[in-house]
């Protein structure tokens, strides 16, 4: 009996450990970006007429910043609900195949599947790169755990970081107010071009960089939702026909 | 039907579960359950991606050309400008995130300050 105590204990003792040590890692480069990024996010959210409690809501709940700047997006051009919602489905395909990737890394025979949907919604870029980085080097029995320290550790900061942020911008400068506001632009163009696993992704990237503005003056109700269609396919026929000619 | 058009305190809150939670999880729950079954360089997740990225971009694209705010009584030219020579010096830099973000900021404040 005193045994099983002890070891109990001792595994409680273990988890924390590598729960913390998953905080830890929030506090990195990757982690320091997408707190500016959110900065960013919530000088947008505000100057869209967003109350605070609704993006402090709106970070823990969603998440995925591009979702929530296509979501902001969307309903400062005046979307109706269903519109909204298919723009926001469509940029958050991408978390399906970077979840595919990660849930392997993390799960071991034991892991009960109500951890990894829980641990899944943690799942957005920075999250994903850091996990898929440093994962190999968490013992496998620890490695949700680790993920769970990460994960939440970067949702809670960046919800302070958005409260915060709404209680000064007013009282900043115009100059450092439109410098907040090319943060988010910037953390995309950058990070995105990174993510891209082939060269299909940098030219729907390119294509939907020029066809987001372009469809904006000519279809201003559905301008995200033809440049992601359009250029997506554009980009995916130039990926086939270049197999093609490889082949 | 849109965000702002009810005066309810727990509409827009209604609105960011359907059209940002829902949204969102759907495909990270759907990740979960699929678990690495599709392959991973498989055609149909090219094509994902590829509309994902262009929808992202678009996005992107329109915070430049289009913004709110502050940013948006500064020069058009200034703001293109700024954010090409940021990802120029990103690509430059060995792809570092650091780098093109930091060029891009410099030169938005540059700009603004010489009174452009």
């Amino acid at each position: 009996m005193a045994d099983t105590v002890t070891s109990l204990h001792r595994s409680v003792h273990r988890r924390r450990a590598w729960f913390l040590r998953g905080a830890r890692g929030a506090f990195s480069l990757p982690g320091l970006i997408l707190v500016s990024s959110f900065v960013g996010f919530a000088a947008l959210a505000k100057d869209a007429g967003v109350t605070v409690a609704q993006a402090v809501f709106m970070t823990g709940i969603v998440w995925a910043l591009p979702s929530k700047v296509v979501f902001v997006g969307a309903i400062l051009a005046g979307a109706s609900l269903p519109a909204v919602a298919l723009a926001v489905t469509l940029s958050a395909i991408r978390l399906m195949p970077m979840v595919m990737a990660l849930v392997p890394e993390m799960r071991d025979e034991r892991t009960p599947r109500w951890v990894l949907y829980v641990l899944s919604h943690c799942v957005a870029v920075t999250s994903w790169v850091l996990a898929m980085e440093r994962l190999r080097r968490v013992p496998r029995a620890m490695r949700t755990t680790y993920y769970a320290g990460l994960g939440l550790t970067l949702i809670a900061v960046n919800m302070v970081v958005v409260a915060v942020v709404y209680a000064l911008a007013d009282s900043l400068p115009s100059a450092v107010s439109a410098a907040l506001l090319m943060l988010t632009p910037m953390y995309f163009l950058t990070s995105l071009w990174g993510s891209a696993r082939e060269r299909a992704g940098h030219v729907a990237m390119i294509l939907g960089l020029v066809l987001g503005p372009l469809f904006h003056l000519l279809l201003p109700e559905a301008d995200l939702l033809a440049a992601g269609l359009i250029g997506g396919a554009v980009a995916y026929a130039w990926h086939r026909m270049r197999q093609n000619a490889a082949a | 039907m849109t965000y702002f058009s009810s005066d309810l305190w727990w509409w827009p809150f209604l609105f960011i579960l359907l059209a940002g939670w829902l949204a969102t999880d759907f495909w990270r729950f759907l990740g979960v359950a699929l678990g690495g079954r599709m392959e991973e360089g498989s055609d149909l997740l090219v094509l994902v991606r590829a509309v994902a990225t262009a929808l992202v971009a678009a996005v992107i694209g329109n915070l430049i050309v289009f913004p709110g705010g502050a940013l948006a009584v500064t020069p058009l030219a200034l703001r293109i400008g700024a954010a090409a020579l940021g990802f120029a010096a990103y690509l430059g830099s060995g792809r570092r995130m650091i780098v093109g973000i930091v060029t891009a900021e410099a030169i938005l404040c540059l700009g603004l300050w010489l009174g452009f």
